[in-house]
């Protein structure tokens, strides 16, 4: 009977021990200020409750003794804390901040990145192509960001007071050899590849990763897009051309394969607007693309895109140098481009990347003044085959280690009027490089890039570091530091190899605030060129220059109501000694003074985007020979000054969204002037300026499947 | 005897713990549910107080999809009434996060699609330009898988409805479409049968509001 009642007593000890406790208490960050909203609760129980607007907190509970309690709040660190309940408690908790993705540093002197992934980044792929006056030409748009420069006499983008030639493109980590169309004189073509193939693209203007190399000032890396969401077919017309294109998702949604058909004729368009300069052939282009996306694993992927194109050009200008006569310059262009890439986590935090790529380049160019000489021919053949192996192994939560291996196998071929000078190369690189993480606010970068050039034979090693650490909230201050090596362009090499490589070294110091609607950034930098191309009695590597300026970029997405803009400011001191300059000055692609305007307008009621971007720089210099030759490129061109305007109206037709855009280039028809050539006797000069000094484009595009037309839209 | 008295209590004893431990879920959760039948306690701050024993209860159960089926569900309703377009982010990745655990223990549940649906759709209104089209499909596209699980489910019928709906007609949006597509889900509301009194049950009010909006 004893037993019995002490088994009684134990079936009732925990009915006895029920009675309920009030656990409450007050939930502050660490600034003592209350926090609303916390979930707390005793860990495996239902027990627990939502602190209130001040932080206070109360609930009952059965358990008993030993407990945890827990408390979460979206942007803080979760906490629990051990407790032993005998009676009411008071328990106040103090959370700290999360330290999440968008509170970690992340390594951005001298590079703006256009990202759907990062939510911090400055650009979004479309903004680069909603910009008005850019025509969806990705160049063109960056000509609106901080470093670049107005230069639009010549082909590439010209940064921080370095050449056109000083800035590589990359597609998926692999070099572009011809990223421009080809273009005539004073005409260069536009970017060869639509925005739209592309999900990120990190603009550098200096001191970026040892991953890339052979840019002196500048690496364009541009990041395929993956998988589509769905089928489609697409259908465009415009006053320039037609386009079609198709891409099928497979049955199982791991690949895609799509191909795309263009044809642009100016022809129609040049018999309403007439240029400056006639055209003997107007510009046609035909171009196709084809491209196949497989997921090979959940993690795996193996991409692979292919583009042909032909241009043919040709236009008639008065001769300089024979007044009454006229030059005849045609062009005749071949391009093949292919890339194939895999990428695959290999576990344990190790990934690889490998790539391949084949291109090639034809010229065909016909030069003549008419009626008084035999025609020239020339041709220019250039061909790059490439492999690529990266790999990263991550450590800890974020700091990674990259390191791998490039060889690029290259075929330049020029003939000139029955001279040939032809050239092979064989070029080789590796590099290793390492973000490490000392606190989530620090970050260091540190790596180098070993090269070696058959051509020159001559190798080089080009150190790379940068620091990140963030203040307070969203601001952060960034120094890179970096040397960079070039080869000296082709049509030097071609007729001497005996050269050294051209040799950059960047410091960069910046301050970014980048918040969800507005970012503000503030950098300034120090270039220090060195063995640059010299021309004259002898080709050599013996040029010198610097460049240093300040530049400021400010975008807001908020005050103004569907209202987004972006102003940019550069400022830059440069001066160089290379070519033919007797000593070193400003050349004569470098403006002082450039700012850039973006202006977007949505309107709701009509789904109607409007943009205005404005451009404006100072004059650059220009060489006037019949001054002497202490005053040499001392005179400057005037002032630049641009307006572009884009109006895009989506509506649909029949089942098809279907896009109308206008566009129009330099809206007021300024005048613009990029410099002056002088004939050989000095006694004549022609202005450099834009052949269709204002491009009115008119468009519509239309798509079955997929809603594609916010890419159309913003493609204007 | 005393052996045998003893395992009797024993017995009973984890009968009746697990018992309990069961009615306490059914009863907790009958009470949460209801409180989301309830229009008034629609606010973000009510929902986030919803959502937080939700997730409470998911904690503790750890096996059930439900607690974080509708812990998902609060956030992502919470989202539709923020004002400030700077949360919603981060309500959605919240809503997310729960919307994962139910889908790791009920994988291919049609509700659940339906939930990761709204959440691809709340974050549209953040960046419209940049994200329309790509949660727009998203959202889409998990519809349709919904409706491939359960052909049945009425609130497929109506989410795909209220895109319709809310899409300006420029944009593929149509008032005529949507009311086909209400007009369906209420038919298939009459016919539904949740699995039990906390299954989900939502949406046929708020279907009959907006179909009275086209009307």
């Amino acid at each position: 009977m004893k037993h019995l009642n002490l088994i009684l007593f134990a079936m009732l000890l925990p009915i006895c021990m029920m009675g309920q406790q009030r656990i409450s208490g007050k939930i502050t960050d660490s600034k003592k200020r209350p926090l609303q909203g916390v979930n707390i609760s005793i860990k495996d129980s239902y027990d627990g409750a939502t602190s209130g607007a001040d932080g206070s907190y109360s609930f009952t509970t059965d358990a008993k003794g030993t407990q945890y309690i827990t408390a979460t709040l979206l942007g803080f660190t979760s906490q629990e804390q051990k407790i032993f309940i005998t009676g009411p408690q008071e328990i106040n908790i103090v959370m700290r901040n999360n330290v999440n993705d968008l509170k970690v540093v992340t390594i951005s002197a001298g590079s703006f990145e256009a990202s759907d992934e990062g939510k911090t980044t400055v650009l979004k792929p479309l903004d680069i192509v909603t910009t008005a006056g850019a025509g969806a030409d990705i160049v063109n748009a960056l000509k609106t960001l901080p470093g670049t420069q107005q230069t639009n006499d010549r082909e590439g983008l010209f940064v921080r007071g370095g050449t056109g030639y000083e800035t590589q493109t990359f597609i998926d980590g692999m070099m572009v050899r011809n990223p421009f169309f080809s273009g005539l004189p004073d005409q260069p073509g536009r970017g060869r590849f639509s925005p739209f193939l592309f999900k990120g693209t990190t603009f550098s203007s200096g001191g970026y990763s040892a991953q890339y190399g052979q840019g002196l000032s500048s690496a364009l890396i541009l990041e395929s897009t993956d998988l589509p969401q769905r089928s489609s077919y697409t259908l465009g017309a415009s006053v320039i051309g037609v386009s079609g294109g198709l891409e099928e998702l497979m049955k199982d949604k791991k690949g895609s394969y799509g191909v795309e058909a263009d044809y642009t004729n100016l022809g129609p368009y040049l018999g309403v607007v007439k240029p400056k300069y006639a055209f003997s052939k107007d510009p046609e282009i035909i171009g196709t693309s084809a491209n196949f996306r497989r997921k090979t694993s959940s993690t795996g992927m193996i991409k692979f895109y292919g583009y042909y194109n032909q241009t043919n050009m040709g236009t008639i200008r008065p001769s300089l140098e024979y007044p009454g006569f006229d030059e005849l310059f045609e062009l005749k262009n071949k391009n093949v481009y292919t890339n194939l890439t895999y990428k695959e986590s290999l576990g344990h935090d190790w990934k690889l990347n490998a790539g391949f790529s084949f291109s090639s380049n034809a010229d065909d160019l016909n030069l003549d003044t008419l009626k008084k000489s035999n025609p020239l021919h020339g041709k220019n053949v250039s061909q790059l085959t490439q492999t690529r192996l990266v790999l990263t192994k991550g450590f800890g939560q974020y700091s990674v280690l990259r390191f791998g291996g490039e060889y690029q196998y290259g075929v330049e071929k020029s003939n000139f009027g029955g001279w040939q000078a032809n050239y092979v190369d064989n070029y080789t690189a590796g590099f290793v490089e390492s973000d490490i993480y000392l606190t989530p606010r620090l970050v260091g970068r540190v790596g180098g890039r070993a090269e070696y050039t058959s051509i020159l034979a001559k190798a080089n090693f080009a150190p790379r570091a940068s620091l990140a650490y963030r203040l307070t909230g969203n601001s952060q201050i960034s120094v890179a530091y970096g040397d960079f090596y070039q080869k000296p362009e082709q049509q030097y090499l071609r007729f001497k190899n005996d050269l050294g490589f051209t040799k950059a070294t960047h410091y960069i110091a910046s301050y970014q605030l980048v918040a969800k609607n507005y970012t503000l950034r503030v950098e300034a930098f120090y270039k220090k060129y060195h063995d640059l191309v010299k021309t004259g009695m002898d080709t050599s590597t013996t040029g010198t220059g610097y460049a240093k300026g300040i530049e400021v970029f400010w975008r807001d997405k908020k005050t103004f109501k569907n209202t987004d803009y972006w102003i940019s400011y550069s400022y830059l001191d440069t001066k160089r000694n290379y070519l033919n300059y007797p000593f070193e000055v400003q050349p004569d692609f470098a403006a002082k003074h450039t700012v850039s305007v973006v202006y977007k307008y949505y309107i709701p009621a009509i789904t109607t985007n409007l943009g205005v971007t404005y451009s404006f720089s100072t004059g650059r210099p220009y060489y006037n020979p019949n001054l002497p030759e202490s005053k040499f490129m001392s005179e400057k061109t005037m002032t630049y000054n641009s307006v572009g305007l884009s109006a895009s109206y989506l509506t649909s037709i029949r089942k098809a969204f279907t896009i109308f855009v206008l566009s129009v280039s330099n809206a007021p028809n300024i005048k613009q002037v990029y410099g002056y050539r002088y004939s050989t006797d000095k006694l004549r000069r022609q202005e450099i300026v834009p052949n269709m000094p204002r491009f009115i484009y008119l468009g519509m595009f239309m798509n079955f499947g997929i809603d594609r037309r916010q890419d159309v839209i913003n493609n204007m | 005897m005393k052996r045998i008295l003893f395992s009797i209590c024993l017995l009973v004893g984890l009968a009746s713990a697990s018992m309990a431990q069961s009615a306490q879920y059914e009863g907790a959760m009958t009470k949460q549910v209801a409180m989301l039948d309830d229009s008034t306690n629609f606010t973000p701050d009510r929902l986030l107080e919803i959502a937080n024993t939700f997730e409470r209860i998911g904690a503790a159960e750890k096996s059930q999809w439900l607690p974080f089926y509708y812990a998902g569900y609060c956030y992502v309703m919470s989202t539709f009434m923020q004002k400030d377009n700077d949360k919603v982010d981060d309500l959605a990745d919240k809503a997310a996060v729960n919307i994962e655990q139910a889908d790791a223990i009920s994988p291919k549940n049609d509700e659940i699609n339906c939930i990761k649906s709204l959440i691809a759709t709340s974050r549209i209104r953040v960046d419209p330009m940049n994200r329309g089209m790509k949660y727009g499909m998203e959202s889409a596209n998990l519809l349709v898988q919904a409706n491939q699980i359960n052909q049945e489910n009425p609130r497929v019928y109506m989410l795909q409805g209220q895109a319709l709906f809310y899409t300006p007609e420029q944009f593929g949006g149509s008032k005529t479409e949507a009311k086909k597509k209400f007009e369906v889900a209420l038919q298939k509301f009459s016919s539904f049968k949740p699995a039990s009194g906390i299954a989900p049950h939502w949406g046929e009010a708020y279907t009959k509001g907006l179909l009275a909006q086209i009307k």
